[in-house]
């Protein structure tokens, strides 16, 4: 019972002040190290997952129109890679440009107190110009009628 | 004797080493790993069993009742009946995308549990760019839609994958400048600062009553990220029969369905933790001046009570994403696409226009 609370405590580890190389690399491998460790287990539940049927299979009960592709119940009319509407492409490219907009703005948002109002308003210059272009594109109707 | 003194040498000596204090460091993170993963295993299984149990109150049925007391182990046999269904690859389709789609997806959103402190400090890693890791990690998620669209070799299934991912990027810019806008507040991006700041006046201080319209925004676009009606258009049953899923069977089938309620979990955590001081007694401090300091303090009854008030303000969004589900219409791709980037983008912007000044004013 005695661990318990030490148990608890884990969990949140106290970074101490990084004074050298050592420290800031023992404090960067304390807060990433779980997530590796996660990341490689979170893998291989899912890969498990996908690797479970594989006893239970067999070889012998499959056939042609069990594996073609389902058309509510006709044959397949034509091949599946065909050409498909350009606004998809358009909206992944309309949506990288806010993304980094946005992504430079989390540096900006965060330090509390130490950047100026020139900071700000430089930041809100930076706004304005993709602003315009945001503009532009929803009156040139570029994410329009999908 | 001798054979005492050099047992006792040896002992001395292996404690001394300085690998077995790494090594042990390395098998103690393995423990909140595992708790993790089995505690997000069983919130699955509960609220796959919700979803059944309010829906079926909503409709006037009577939900799941024959697996387990109340129909408990609803989720259990689902799964196992998928474990045993054939696992098909369809001709011509790409093997190598088909099976990694729904485990890239799963993988994603199971990532950033990581990051949520389920009571105070009760958090796998407490990052500093915490909620950073959450929004970087389920842009993957769009990936793994449209891998599973086209490695299917199915027009619809093709058509269902982009349209999904095209659902999913529309609504990351508001979610995101939601986010912004509440680390603008805090002025950290880490979880666990996010909640400490909303612990001083109870209920008083959770950033719902700050950031209202942010509230509402990042509420719709989270039910757009998880691909629930009313923006259930990838899975619609009367268009595109299964959208990306179509030509899934077995356990595959099984963690794209599994992803789609961990998605809805983890967002619902981040609204509590964003939003209502998640893991805080929100008491206000004029009533219960000894419970304040609970807010700030170890030991396995408070931590278990944070946890237990954590799942409780969850909860509270489980229910209104199930019942939104099963009481609004659904959206079409247009409206949907229109609504993403021509009312949330801007009023989000305008959200974090509107924070910005008043952290400039207030400095």
């Amino acid at each position: 019972m005695r661990l318990l609370p030490g148990f608890f405590l884990f969990f949140r580890y106290a970074a101490p002040p990084a004074r050298s190389e050592r420290t800031k690399w023992f404090v960067v491998m304390s807060e990433f190290a779980p997530i590796c460790l996660y990341l490689v287990i979170s893998l291989l539940v899912s890969l498990i997952l996908l690797g479970l049927p594989f006893p239970f299979a067999s070889n012998s009960s499959t056939y042609p129109e069990k594996l073609s592709a389902y058309e509510c119940g006709f044959d397949p009319f034509g091949d599946a890679r065909s050409r498909f509407d350009i606004r998809f492409y358009l909206v992944s490219i309309l949506f990288i440009i806010p993304d980094p907009e946005v992504t430079f703005s989390f540096p900006w948002a965060v330090p509390p107190n130490k950047i100026d109002p020139f900071g700000s308003w430089s930041m809100m210059a930076f706004l304005l110009i993709l602003t315009i272009g945001s503009l532009y594109e929803w009156k040139r109707g570029a994410s329009d009628r999908e | 004797m001798v054979i005492d003194i050099t047992e006792i040498q040896d002992i001395h000596f292996f404690f001394r080493l300085e690998s077995f204090k790494e090594i042990y460091a390395i098998l103690w993170i393995f423990a909140p790993i595992f708790i993790l993963v089995l505690g997000i295993t069983i919130s699955v299984l509960a609220i796959v069993w919700l979803e059944r149990e309010i829906s079926a109150g909503i409709q006037q049925r009577i939900g799941p009742e024959y697996t387990g007391p109340f129909g408990v182990l609803q989720a259990l046999a689902d799964g196992t009946k998928l474990l045993f269904k054939e696992n098909l690859i369809p001709s011509r389709g790409d093997i190598r995308l088909f099976s990694i789609g729904p485990s890239l997806s799963v993988i994603s959103i199971i990532i950033s549990y990581s990051v949520i402190p389920f009571g105070y400090n009760f958090v796998l890693s407490d990052l500093n760019i915490g909620v950073f890791l959450w929004i970087a990690i389920s842009s993957i998620a769009p990936i793994g839609l449209l891998m599973s669209g086209y490695g299917s070799n199915n027009k619809y299934s093709f058509l269902g994958g982009l349209r999904a991912a095209a659902q999913s990027i529309s609504y990351e810019i508001p979610l995101t400048l939601c986010v912004l806008s509440i680390s603008l507040l805090s002025n950290s991006l880490s979880t666990v600062d996010i909640v400490d700041a909303q612990s001083k006046y109870g209920f008083w201080g959770w950033n719902l009553w700050r950031q209202p319209m942010g509230f509402i925004v990042f509420l719709i676009s989270y039910l757009a990220e998880c691909e629930r009606l009313p923006f259930d258009l990838p899975e619609a049953e009367e268009e595109l029969v299964a959208g990306y899923q179509t030509e899934y069977s077995g356990i595959k089938f099984g963690l794209f369905y599994v992803a789609s309620y961990l998605n809805l979990l983890i967002s619902s955590l981040f609204v509590t933790v964003l939003y209502l001081g998640g893991s805080n007694i929100s008491i206000p401090y004029i009533f219960v001046s000894e419970f304040f300091e609970i807010n700030n303090t170890y030991g396995v009854f408070v931590t278990i009570i944070g946890i237990f008030i954590t799942l409780a303000k969850t909860y509270l969004f489980l229910f209104i994403s199930i019942t939104t589900r099963w009481t609004l219409p659904r959206l079409r791709i247009d409206q949907l696409l229109n609504l993403g980037w021509k009312f949330l983008l801007p009023i989000s912007l305008g959200n974090l226009l509107l924070t910005t000044s008043s952290q400039l004013f207030s400095l």
